[in-house]
């Protein structure tokens, strides 16, 4: 008896964290599933149904869409982790005695809505704004130039929004390197920077794994950016769900294509894990 | 639909931003969430709309009440310089003893609609006892699903004595079965003369290649397609699924050009004072704002080919405990001296024609009284097409189908 309790311990400990993830995870999930596969229209209800002509016509439709997401995504992760990882290691390497207010700085900027600040961009970057007026009236570019409406905005705007979740996992990561281990390389003749790539970076390499999560799974879905600095060819899969849901109340168009986004996302994931690493992904993500 | 501050307010531009029918991220995952318990809860069926069979057995079962909740757009009604008190609203208090809460909650028809539809349909109260919606796709199905109280006509006598003619019996709800407008306003175009060079006359001139990359277009696929119907000389409220195509093809044929440089919210006020667009689709009252608050160059025009007219309508959602007081307010607006109070703050479209003359000899505001763009002269009326009517969610689909691919790309 008593080695029977013993045995099941381990898992009436971790109960709580089953009915948490059944609660916020498993049933919201099943709903989605559920209403993806659903028919009907909002005036008569739906009906759950083996209606899985919806993935289909989600793939055929909205594929562009989907291609287009995983590329700013992708170009937005990469660019944010070249422009993060130096601060993170500056701050992390040089930041002395001032390291936590480098880092309250860097998270300044979030006392402002998301929003506010994109708009901001949005008037930054204008035709006869500030930045480009005075070029424009100095004939430094032509009058037709203009950064808005045009995709690099869209992924400007990501990478700005996603700098500070990529430089905090990232910090953190340098933070724990021990020094020892960085001398010990320049003991054994290491030039700084194959220490540098030899040995600070596979020691980050938690720290890229986590941002990554953060940011890529983040601007993928992202659509405000897409909405406000966008122009006519930069839809993303996020504004389709969005629109389809609060505009066209096409709600299983919607929960079919939020559980395509996550699927894809989730082999995504597991991609970079496989390709980056032979650790397993928990190793990962701790 | 926008709804903006009079001019005189500095932060005009930051009022704006806040209040712009965009959703929030926070707000979007609020909203699915809301959607999705619903359905989750409701066993995803039917839920039995129509329980009020006889709604004149109701209205005589109603009791007067001293209070009421009144939900409309931001920046929609007269308010005092302190930003605290409604002129109007208080002036209703004291005559009636009727004490209003009023609510600055919708932000935008489809969201607004995805907040309360839930509620409705598990057959409790909003909390709202009177509400504005648009002439769009949710106004019909709120009163598709009967989730609207029918006017009692006898206690609203003013709207009979005081409507103009565009608010009377409406493609939308024929004989003001549900609504009765709270403001109306003008889809045409606005340019910038310094920028296009040349006066505009027609929807045609959305489709000069003189202008490529620097045309505004809407978003809303309604408006977006409502004025391609109009370009093509065919009237909306009428139009046919095959009139629907055609006006599809001639927006590709826009977009392929290159000749739109986005599909704007209603952020395209700004793109256009920021000189990023030469010529867009446009709601008067917001040009009407801009050339108020520096923006003079800004012109708005009634196209040859029409005008999209939309309005706003009061309405009574089910499930209300004051719906007498709602009323009372309804038949209170209706009146020139209200109507022009809150005219010569809101600055759209009057409903109360005679409140033309209360805004010009008692308020002394010629500028309000005298512009077009507030009291529109009959022949600019007689430009102005209503939307076309949604029958049924099928047919919204349709539209949605038709339209949604030329913003989706």
């Amino acid at each position: 008896m008593r080695r029977l309790s013993r045995q099941f311990a381990p898992y009436l400990l971790s109960l709580p964290s089953w009915a948490y993830l059944a609660v916020f995870f498993v049933i919201p999930l099943g709903s989605m599933l559920g209403l993806a596969l659903a028919t009907g229209d909002p005036l008569s209800g739906y009906v759950i149904s083996d209606n899985f002509s919806e993935f289909s016509l989600g793939f055929s439709e909205y594929h562009a869409e989907f291609v287009r997401s995983f590329l700013y995504g992708s170009i937005s992760t990469v660019v944010t982790l070249v422009i993060a990882y130096p601060v993170a290691y500056w701050i992390a390497f040089h930041g002395g005695r001032n390291k936590s207010t480098y880092l309250f700085l860097l998270v300044l900027p979030f006392f402002v809505t998301f929003v506010i600040r994109v708009l901001a961009w949005e008037f930054i970057l204008s035709d006869q704004g500030f930045v480009l007026g005075p070029l424009k009236s100095l004939g430094l570019i032509p009058q037709s130039t203009h950064i808005l409406s045009t995709q690099w905005a869209v992924i400007g705007g990501l990478v700005y929004n996603s700098l500070a979740y990529y430089v905090m996992p990232l910090y953190v990561a340098l933070e724990k390197i021990d020094r020892r281990v960085v001398r010990a390389a320049g003991d054994l003749f290491a030039t700084p920077a194959v220490t540098f790539f030899r040995v600070i970076v596979p020691l980050s390499a938690p720290g890229i794994f986590a941002g990554f999560l953060l940011v890529f799974v983040t601007n993928v879905g992202d659509f405000v950016n897409a909405d406000i600095l966008g122009g006519t060819g930069t839809y993303m899969i996020g504004n389709v769900i969005q629109d389809s849901f609060f505009v066209n109340q096409d709600y299983p168009l919607a929960a079919c294509l939020s559980s395509m986004l996550m699927f894809l996302l989730m082999l995504a994931i597991f991609l970079y894990a496989r390709v980056f690493g032979t650790d397993t992904i928990q190793d990962y993500a701790t | 639909m926008s709804k903006t501050t009079p001019p005189d307010d500095q932060n005009l531009a930051f009022l704006r931003g806040l209040t712009q029918p965009r959703i929030s991220r926070a707000d979007f995952m609020r909203g699915a969430a809301a959607s999705l318990a619903a359905m989750a809860l409701g066993g995803i069926g039917r839920a039995d709309a129509a329980t009020v069979k006889d709604w004149d057995a109701w209205w005589a079962a109603q009791k007067p009440t001293d209070k009421f909740v009144f939900a409309n757009w931001p920046l929609y009604i007269d308010v005092t310089s302190t930003g605290s008190d409604h002129p109007s609203l208080d002036a209703f208090t004291k005559e009636t003893g009727i004490k209003v809460t009023y609510k600055e909650v919708i932000q935008n028809n489809a969201p607004f609609y995805a907040q309360i539809a839930p509620v409705l349909k598990s057959g409790q109260s909003t909390g709202y006892d009177m509400i504005v919606m648009t002439n769009h796709w949710e106004l019909t199905e709120l009163i598709l699903q009967k989730w609207l109280v029918p006017i009692w006509k006898e206690k609203v006598p003013n709207f009979a004595k005081y409507a103009s003619p565009s608010v009377v019996s409406p493609a939308y709800d024929p004989g003001n079965k549900y609504t009765m407008t709270w403001q109306s306003g003008l889809t045409g175009i606005a340019y910038n003369p310094k920028l296009t060079k040349r006066e505009i006359t027609s929807f045609n001139d959305l489709w000069d290649p003189a202008f490529a990359g620097h045309v505004g277009m809407m978003n809303d696929n309604t408006e977006l397609g409502s004025a391609a119907l109009l370009k093509l000389g065919i009237k909306p409220v009428t139009s046919t699924p095959a009139d629907w195509e055609a006006a599809a093809a001639t927006l590709r044929e826009q977009k392929d050009k290159g000749l739109v440089r986005q599909y704007y919210d209603q952020s395209y006020i700004n793109a256009l004072e920021n000189g990023d667009i030469w010529i867009t689709q446009a709601w008067s009252g917001d040009i009407y704002q801009a050339n108020e608050k520096g923006y003079k160059d800004l012109k708005f025009v009634v196209p040859k080919e029409g005008v999209m007219i939309w309005h706003d309508n009061m309405c009574i959602p089910i499930g209300v405990t004051n719906a007498l007081s709602a009323l009372a307010w309804m038949n209170y607006y209706y009146t020139p001296k209200v109507a022009g109070i809150i005219e010569d703050y809101v600055n759209y479209f009057c409903p109360v024609p005679d409140a033309k003359a209360y805004i010009a000899d008692v308020i002394k505001d010629p500028a309000v009284a005298d512009s077009p763009l507030v009291f529109p002269p009959a022949a600019m009326l007689d430009k102005a097409h209503d939307f076309y009517a949604f029958k049924s969610y099928a047919q919204f689909q349709k539209w949605n189908s038709i339209f949604n691919p030329i913003i989706q790309a």
